[in-house]
């Protein structure tokens, strides 16, 4: 056993661990962070993905062992203080992207990567970028028009409001996300 | 159609705020770790037996608590099958017993034999690893047609000869012979007509739910509770009695959240195995869930179908006779068994049987040692409707007609009856169908792209194409449809909502609902419902499968909620003698007959809880026992480029338009429509479990080869309806949720035979395929 020292959603946390355990199982079963799941463990599926240090990554596919110091992001740290959700999991229940949801929280974390960039894209350009995820229910549709809401509601041009924008920046200081200049 | 309160409006998931915010729980986040964790011994060849196992080694690994091998199981078979039970006096319909816990007799490459109890899971695979197994092997079939012929040891043993059935409906010989003919063959074969004949085939498609099949067990009392992630909790309940040989009341399933199902979860694969395991190690938890790589051969996918079909028509485009020959590899067991061929030859002969005179649907399910199959989305209708629609897009291509004219004239209408199902039962009530066909054509620019697209030369082509479907409701009459709702009314007014349906990310939950509140008279909001199921206190239903929820669960919401409104209308009554009747109950208010407001709804919901003279717990306990069927039709438009040397299909623009009756949730159709659209691309040109002849082992078990779609596989899926009132439905509505997976595939082969010429029989139309049939042609 050793200690796993790091910040987890926003707060600092000790945790033993196994050296040979994945990043997941430490989430999953000493944490209770379940929104993080397991679908194939070798990296296909995608639903196990968490921000490390800012980044999407597959918590099946790194070690616990590489996380001493790190700061991640579960879906559970997005909501806001008052419970509200963040506006990326607000543009998944309004635009009908979820259905079975089983992949969904590690879908919304890589959303929330793409958000956190500042930046605005097209379609394709999403579509490629969370590529990394496998969604058996929905066929992508409502997924890719959610995630390009909310990228264009926070990063475009439209208007957005202030809470919004507030809570997405909570969110990308608690994940270390930093906007590409 | 009449405007509904609540009913046909766009809600927001009951379950989209829990699973944005991760906080729904599936199987596994409620599982008490560390507990035991069980793991499944497979065998490595694939037919013959096991003659000895030595697990004395195995034993010996740290953290062992028991190993257990076929040889300590029960040996009894149990059916496993999704469908209802029967009781004696119906027991010819009952499914057949063809599994055991463990088995010594290996029928196929993986075949279950020995399982691990161990405190981790390392622990379960080191002690895997060290179970030593003797085998005596025998050859292998995994062509059905083989294995038609007779083997020198049955697959199983109850089916001497391979074949679980064998059906054939024919046009009767009074029917015929208003027509000149004595049999069905006479009126393909008369020379009057123009004759085809074709030969498909189409793949074992695996549903890759993202959630794997996984359970944990545990004992309270003498009682075994086993939290699975399950489309069918009471039928589970029924079949981990069966397999444990306990009273089924000993037995409580528990199913939260699930993520994903789409048939393989209408089995039971592992649970019973897991409960047994539990007993034997003294009812503590354990735990077994298989990994991605078991799910594609461990658990039942799509079976593998061929079909020999032959057809005649005239030059006025109207056919004449078709005749469908289906035979269906079921694997190594029987499980769903007939049933699946079954709906695809049925389904083959009711999308285009208007015009003819005479229609032969045949079918074998012949076991092999390939790898067991069983439910998946649409059960068998995309493999027989891929098929009519090869034969469709054929006939219009030899003969220059427009492929959507050459349907039009020919498919099911309005008051269609299935001459072959028992009393009448599967019927057209209402059919849009050629308005779907010509909203989809407008969308999709037909005329305009076949015209643009007619006489392109090159390497890289595009094409238009169009294929249709039917699918039914349930599955009265060929098997018992029944469904119970509890409705409870709560002190404020609100309404406790229960349901042995299942909610597997279909949207089950929201509609039910919605349909409560429309039947209560009260708010979307006021409706609570509950979504896990417990055996132990869930009220009765078969579970998630056949598209059947809301057209017979709903009826039974439908039925309580009308129970539960009158009960609170009479208790208002009592309430208030003096109030002119009949009274309603509207925006949370009780009326009286003249409109006058008597009292809230949260005011009658106090007495009846706390009326120190005369209170009365107000609730509903209904159930739907259904005999009618209704088919839902639709149609697929698709727009492809075929990069022919590269036998690379982009399908660049694609509508499905369906008739789904009365939409109870237009948003959430929606969804069904473009999750089945998706599946669907990935039938048609991606998607299949590779199987070794030799061997039977699976090639491809593993998400990297076994080509799901991604995100940037499928295009902008666009999805749209013409409503109709179906007169069967609770409130209108026809089936939904397997209905989407059947026409994109063929419309997609249809737009490649318009882009080509060539024209492909075999789904999927994997690159290979695609390039080894332009070469065939000559156009690379």
């Amino acid at each position: 056993m050793r200690i796993l020292k790091c910040t987890i959603n926003g707060k600092p946390v000790q945790v033993g661990y196994d050296p040979r355990e994945s990043l997941l199982d430490t989430l999953r079963n000493r944490l209770h962070l379940t929104s993080v799941k397991r679908g194939c463990e070798v990296g296909e599926c995608g639903a196990c993905t968490v921000l490390i240090d800012g980044v999407a990554t597959d918590s099946c596919l790194y070690l616990t062992d590489w996380a001493q110091g790190t700061t991640i992001l579960t879906c559970e740290g997005l909501q806001a203080a008052d419970g509200s959700l963040n506006p990326v999991q607000q543009a998944f229940v309004d635009d009908f992207a979820v259905q079975c949801g089983f992949c969904i929280p590690g879908i919304i974390m890589s959303a929330v990567e793409i958000v956190g960039t500042g930046k605005t894209y097209t379609r394709d350009e999403l579509r490629k970028m969370l590529s990394g995820h496998l969604c058996r229910c929905t066929g992508y549709q409502n997924i890719v028009g959610a995630v390009e809401d909310v990228v264009e509601e926070i990063n475009g041009t439209g208007a957005c409001s202030e809470e919004a924008r507030a809570a997405f920046a909570a969110v990308a200081q608690k994940a270390r996300l930093v906007a590409e200049e | 159609m009449e405007q509904l309160r609540e009913v046909g409006k766009p809600e927001k998931r009951v379950d989209a705020f829990d699973k944005v915010t991760g906080r729904a729980m599936f199987t596994d986040d409620l599982c008490p770790k560390p507990c035991l964790e069980a793991r499944v011994l497979h065998a490595t060849i694939g037919n013959g037996r096991v003659v000895s196992i030595d697990t004395s080694e195995a034993r010996k690994v740290p953290g062992v608590v028991g190993v257990f091998t076929c040889f300590d199981t029960p040996d009894w078979a149990y059916p496993v099958a999704g469908h209802p039970w029967y009781a004696d006096s119906k027991a010819a319909k009952r499914d057949l017993a063809d599994r055991k816990l463990l088995d010594s007799r290996v029928r196929m490459y993986g075949d279950n034999i020995a399982a691990v109890v161990a405190e981790d899971t390392v622990a379960c695979d080191r002690a895997l690893r060290k179970i030593k197994v003797e085998y005596e092997e025998w050859p292998v079939v995994y062509d059905p047609v083989e294995s038609l012929k007779g083997t020198e040891h049955p697959v199983q043993d109850i089916k001497p000869d391979n074949l679980v059935a064998h059906t054939c409906a024919l046009t009767s010989p009074e029917k015929l012979a208003e027509h000149g003919y004595e049999t069905v063959d006479d009126a393909l074969n008369d020379p009057a007509y123009h004759h085809i004949a074709i030969h498909t085939e189409t793949g074992e498609q695996s549903q890759v739910h993202i959630e794997t099949c996984v359970s944990y067990c545990y004992m309270e009392g003498k009682k075994i509770v086993c939290v699975a992630s399950t489309q069918i909790p009471h039928i589970m309940r029924r079949v981990i009695g069966q397999a444990l040989g306990i009273p089924w009341g000993d037995v409580r399933v528990i199913k939260p959240y699930i993520g994903g199902g789409f048939g393989t979860k209408q089995d039971i694969h592992f649970e019973p195995l897991n409960a047994w395991l539990c007993q034997q190690v003294g009812g503590r938890c354990v735990r077994l869930e298989l990994s991605r790589e078991e799910l594609f051969w461990d658990t039942s996918g799509r079976q593998p179908k061929s079909f020999d079909v032959e057809a005649s028509y005239g030059d006025d485009m109207l056919l004449h006779a078709r005749s469908i020959r289906g035979i269906s590899n079921t694997g190594a067991y029987i499980h769903h068994g007939h049933a699946l061929v079954l709906n695809s030859v049925n389904t083959f002969r009711w999308l285009y049987h208007t015009n003819e005179v005479a229609s032969r649907s045949e079918a074998w399910t012949v076991l092999t040692n390939g790898p067991h199959t069983g439910a998946m989305r649409a059960y068998g209708v995309p493999e027989g409707v891929w098929t009519a629609e090869c034969l469709m897009g054929d006939i219009a291509y030899d003969n220059g007609w427009d492929g959507l004219e050459f349907r039009l004239k020919n498919c099911i209408r309005e008051g269609f009856v299935d001459e072959f199902t028992p009393g009448g039962a599967v019927a057209a009530h209402t059919c849009t169908l050629p308005e779907c066909a010509a909203k989809g054509a407008e969308w999709i620019r037909w005329d305009q792209k076949k015209r643009e697209y007619a006489n392109e030369t090159g390497p890289i082509r595009h094409g238009v194409g169009v294929a249709f479907f039917v699918y039914k409701t349930a599955v009265a009459p060929f098997a018992l449809e029944t469904a119970t709702a509890r409705v409870t009314l709560n002190q404020d007014g609100s309404v406790q909502l229960q349901m042995g349906a299942t909610e597997i990310g279909q949207g089950a939950d929201t509609v039910f609902t919605q349909m409560a509140a429309e039947a209560i008279g009260i708010d979307f909001a006021d409706v609570h419902i509950v979504s896990f199921q417990d055996t132990d206190v869930t009220p009765y239903d078969a579970g998630a499968y056949a598209s059947r929820q809301t057209y017979v669960s709903g009826t039974a919401v439908k039925k309580a909620g009308e129970e539960l409104r009158a009960k609170i209308l009479a208790f208002a009554q009592r309430l208030f003698p003096e109030a002119p009747a009949p009274l309603d109950l509207r925006d949370h208010m009780i009326f009286d007959a003249t409109g006058a407001e008597v009292t809230t709804l949260a005011n009658v919901a106090l007495e009846a809880f706390y009326n120190t003279e005369e209170n009365d717990a107000l609730s509903a306990y209904a159930t739907a026992n259904i005999h009618t069927n209704t088919i839902a039709t639709g149609c697929t438009f698709a727009d492809v480029t075929v990069d022919m040397p590269l036998g690379q299909v982009t399908v660049n623009r694609i509508i499905s338009v369906q008739d789904n009756g009365r939409l109870i949730n237009p948003k959430l159709v929606e969804q069904q429509v473009h999750g089945g659209m998706g599946q669907s691309i990935g039938f048609a040109l991606s998607e299949e479990v590779l199987v070794d002849p030799k061997t039977s082992r699976v090639l491809n078990d593993t998400l990297l080869d076994y080509k799901v779609p991604t995100f940037m596989d499928v295009p902008d899926l666009k999805a749209d309806f013409v409503e109709s009132d179906d007169p069967t439905g609770p409130y209108g509505n026809k089936a939904v949720g397997e209905t989407p997976i059947i026409s994109p595939a063929p419309a997609i082969r249809d737009a490649i035979l318009d882009a080509t010429g060539v024209k492909f029989y075999h789904m999927p139309m994997t690159p290979q395929r695609l390039v080894e049939g332009f070469k065939r042609e000559g156009l690379i």
